[in-house]
């Protein structure tokens, strides 16, 4: 007996108990310490740390405050709801219907999901500001009115353009819980006397109510911590949300105590609401879940296809088609008020940014760097959580899971305070510096690179690597041979995700750049606040490449749905 | 000295023991099934013999060193084993080739060598011509035989396989069954086989070790196992039975009035007392007249149901004067309707009695 003990004491240090304090510490640094930071913060004085209440009498003591709190919950409301009605019809039409068009829906409904949603709404700006706004301008070309049409720097035009780009969630999230729907359901209903309609009404959509619930639910989350779009049109329109409120707590003098204190219930709704989200989504019972046997048939719509295809077509125009075709001529235009006359071509703008501004093409360079280094760090950190999870190597593994997971339930801004108050100051003084903010990005999107590393491991038979184990192959080698080259695809997927999200980010980003660390996104919202639209297409222009670059690689390599999957 | 040894080898997960002080012995080149319904503990002790699972008692030692004890594990991949999965496990990003190879290159023979065993090997289960496609270019039953090729080319000390051939449909199942056992004859590899199949098992094995809740209730070959079942999970699991309770007195074992004969000579059973017997429905032959011949019992009865089952009849038959209702097997063309008297000859060294 005495031989086979000694391994015993071995076991204690295998490679995978190293490993999964690692991770354990990685995830404290990365999730655990910015939000316990952030909540400290809350409860400190000024320069001398005592404890107090003061930054929330501070936070809540105003009625602007206040006012700025109620207008996130109507604002987030508000967008959420457009989001369903914009998008239900569309993720019916998609799935069940006969409807034509089906892949021009598709295209406009990625691109309006892959367009950074500050370009959408500075496009809007050009479209429906209330003076030289094209479909203003149009307007009173044609009637000789004298008032606007529409005006974007109001409430429900910022919540309008928010849907435009948050929709896509809900019809994700729809269309895949319409897909796993037999049409048997509906022929049950069709035999018992249901017409289309009815059937629609009664039976399909109450079968995706939590699916549209939950996204839903979603939009409302990220609207509440949307920056761009509240800063870009809700500033000029004197309309005031937590998230610039936020932002206006750290500007001179910075009172990240106050910030932090504010941001609480931020924090504390949306974990209210993924849990409820969770709880609804938990009853299995109300959602179809035969995935397979029973076929699936179009259902024949007749003329009604057309005016299906017809919102289809209106919702591509509005999210995409024309935001872009305004911010394309403004790119190569001298003034773009003057409208698409030859004269008022120019390349100016592009050599301009690219060429002339100080600070752009360190900032493109930035975007690319930092998207990509913490795109990795949140892949790997994933992938190794996802294994020691999903393969139960170590009893407390879901504590690892868990922690990867936090950062959903964290809202991004809240995310980038408790950063900034954790790591921006001693001891580590990482402000101004990259590594700051591609560690906050690799924290705020480990939840997507651990989705897609779950799922990838999960597709992997625990089996194919205890094949090359039996056959004398040790764990890391059975990995390196097996299993990494069988998940290479996912990863890559899930990475390309990662620094798409990220080459975007802005309500983060916002709180952490440095003057050499600005990021495309941070630098288009400075070139915005200067007014100078021009310009600011010209970059959004090249923003946009990059991104569609990424895109397109990831369709070539990963799969045309990559972006699209529901995770 | 054996090849294989678990000596009251246990798994408890908290409270749950699902393997419970298992022995088993297999000498080298000896072909054992565990056969038993799901969650009986077959896998688990075939994972533990593998190395994947930890025991949490007992011991398992191959050629008298101790591989597996509590606390003390050889990880698989240094237990000179090879295993062949429910899955396949087939490595879909490696050719045929480079999967039957992997094992002999982590063995660190020279190039050469490699090469010249896996062509060796795939010839044997007849794939050579498909060296260089990849798994999903292959049938269900290649990727079986790809997968047969890949875990006996390393020659291991035990081969273990769980469920094998539970993917394939029925006919490719009874041809991989006789494919596993014809490798077994030509390679001898000391094997374990993991099955709820009862014909698989009988068809591929010296030996069955038939397992339920954890526990081995009967290690016998596989005739044995089917003529003198020794518990009443055995007889009622491996094939079909009729369970009568029966009696031993002054040494003679009782079937209601029936004289089957001394009790001795179907188990050494001391004691007078009521008893539990199994009885083939094959052990008995149903008659129009009365047959004679000294080693059987004849009696006269009554057919109460049938059944067709294509290959056979399905009787259950009443003997006169006795509450007793058999089942009885006969050729298809033994066709006696329902109700009728017939005669029913009974052979008693087919009785066993079990525990």
């Amino acid at each position: 007996m005495s031989a086979a003990l000694r391994p015993s004491r071995l076991r204690l240090l295998e490679p995978v108990m190293l490993l999964w304090l690692a991770l354990i510490a990685a995830l404290l640094v990365l999730v655990a310490g910015p939000l316990l930071k952030m909540v400290l913060v809350s409860f400190e004085m000024q320069e001398t740390g005592e404890f107090t209440f003061q930054n929330y009498l501070t936070a809540y003591g105003r009625q602007r405050y206040l006012d700025a709190l109620r207008n996130s919950l109507l604002l987030g409301a508000l967008a959420a709801a457009m989001s369903v009605v914009i998008a239900v019809p569309m993720a019916w039409a998609v799935s069940r219907t006969d409807m034509p068009g089906k892949g021009f829906t598709w295209a406009m409904v990625l691109a309006a999901f892959v367009m950074p949603p500050y370009l959408g709404a500075i496009g809007w700006i050009l479209l429906a500001g209330p003076n030289s706004g094209w479909i203003n301008v149009t307007w009173r070309a044609l009637t000789g009115a004298t008032e606007p049409l529409v005006n974007v720097y109001t409430f429900t035009g910022m919540a309008f353009v928010i849907a435009l780009h948050s929709f896509p969630l809900v019809f994700i999230f729809v269309k895949s819980a319409l897909d796993l729907i037999s049409s048997e359901m509906e022929d049950a209903a069709n035999i018992l006397g249901g017409g289309t309609w009815t059937t629609m009404r009664r039976v399909t959509l109450p079968l995706v109510w939590p699916s549209i619930l939950g996204g839903f639910i979603l939009i409302f989350l990220e609207t509440i911590a949307l920056f761009g779009t509240p800063a870009i049109i809700g500033i000029p329109a004197r309309i005031n949300v937590v998230t610039t409120q936020l932002w206006q707590f750290f500007e001179d003098p910075v009172r990240v105590e106050v910030a932090a204190a504010y941001a609480i219930p931020l924090l504390l709704i949306t974990v209210g609401l993924i849990a409820v989200q969770k709880l609804m989504l938990a009853r299995k019972g109300f959602v179809s879940q035969t995935g397979k046997g029973g076929e699936r048939r179009e259902v024949k719509l007749g003329p009604w296809r057309w005016v299906l295809f017809g919102w289809c077509l209106t919702v591509g125009l509005l999210a995409v088609v024309k935001p872009l075709l305004v911010l394309l001529q403004a790119s190569f235009a001298k003034a773009w008020g003057r409208g698409f006359s030859l004269d008022n071509l120019t390349l100016r703008n592009y050599r301009f940014i690219l060429f002339e501004h100080d600070m752009a093409p360190q900032s493109v360079w930035n975007t690319v760097w930092f998207s990509a280094a913490s795109a990795t760090i949140a892949v790997i950190l994933a992938l190794l959580v996802a294994y020691i999870v999903i393969r139960r190597l170590m009893r407390f593994a879901d504590a690892l899971g868990f922690l990867a997971m936090a950062p959903f339930v964290i809202p991004g801004i809240v995310m980038a305070i408790g950063f900034y108050a954790a790591y921006a100051g001693p001891p580590l003084s990482l402000y101004g510096s990259g590594l700051l903010i591609i560690l906050a990005f690799a924290a705020r999107f480990l939840p997507i690179a651990y989705a897609s590393s779950q799922a990838a491991m999960r597709a992997v038979h625990p089996e194919m690597e205890e094949a090359a184990r039996i056959l004398g192959s040790g764990r890391l080698h059975a990995i390196r041979k097996v299993t990494a080259p069988l998940l290479k695809t996912s990863l890559l997927g899930g990475w390309l995700v990662v620094f798409i999200v990220a080459s975007r980010e802005l309500s983060a980003a916002i709180f952490l750049v440095g003057p050499r660390t600005r990021t495309m996104s941070v630098l288009l919202y400075d070139l915005t606040e200067q007014g100078n639209f021009e310009v600011v297409a010209a970059f959004g222009g090249v923003l946009l490449v990059i991104t569609m670059v990424i895109v397109g690689i990831g369709m070539k390599l990963v799969g045309r749905d990559f972006m699209l999957r529901r995770e | 000295m054996p090849r294989l040894t678990l000596t009251g080898l246990t798994k408890a997960y908290g409270r749950l023991t699902v393997v419970d002080r298992v022995d088993l012995t297999l000498e080298e080149g000896e072909f054992v099934s565990l056969l038993g319904p799901s969650g009986c503990g077959k896998t688990t002790t075939l994972r533990m013999i593998a190395g994947f699972v930890d025991p949490t008692g007992g011991t398992i030692s191959v050629d008298g060193a101790v591989l597996s004890a509590p606390g003390a594990v050889v990880p698989p991949e240094r237990r000179g084993m090879s295993m062949i999965f429910q899955s396949y496990a087939i490595w879909p990003n490696m050719t045929v080739e480079e999967n039957v190879a992997f094992g002999l290159k982590l063995r660190r023979l020279p190039g050469d060598e490699v090469k010249r065993r896996v062509r060796e090997m795939l010839a044997v289960v007849k794939l050579d011509q498909l060296a260089h496609r990849y798994p999903a270019e292959l049938s269900g039953g290649q990727q079986q035989r790809v997968a047969l090729a890949r875990a006996i080319v390393v020659k291991p000390s035990v081969l273990l396989l769980d469920e094998p051939l539970s993917n394939l449909d029925a006919n490719l199942r009874e041809e991989m069954r006789f494919e596993i056992r014809r490798l077994h004859d030509e390679f001898r590899i000391t094997t374990v086989y993991v099955t709820h199949d009862q014909a698989e098992a009988m068809a591929t094995s010296d030996r069955i070790a038939v397992m339920n809740q954890g526990r081995i209730e009967q290690v016998d070959a596989p005739h044995l196992l089917y003529t003198k079942p020794r518990t009443r999970f055995v007889a009622g699991f491996v094939g079909r039975t009729n369970l009568l309770e029966a009696r031993v007195e002054g040494g003679r074992l009782m079937l209601e009035a029936l004289d089957l004969g001394p009790a001795a000579a179907v188990a050494p059973v001391a004691a007078d007392g009521p008893v539990l017997i199994s009885l083939r429905p094959q052990a008995m032959t149903i008659h129009e007249a009365a047959p004679d011949g000294p080693a059987t019992l004849v009696l006269p009865a009554t057919i109460a149901e049938r059944t067709y089952l294509g290959e056979s009849w399905d009787y259950v038959v009443a003997p006169e004067g006795t509450g007793l209702r058999l089942r009885v097997a006969a050729p298809p063309l033994e066709a006696h309707d329902s109700g009728r008297p017939v005669w029913l000859a009974l052979d008693p060294r087919q009785v066993a009695i079990v525990a």
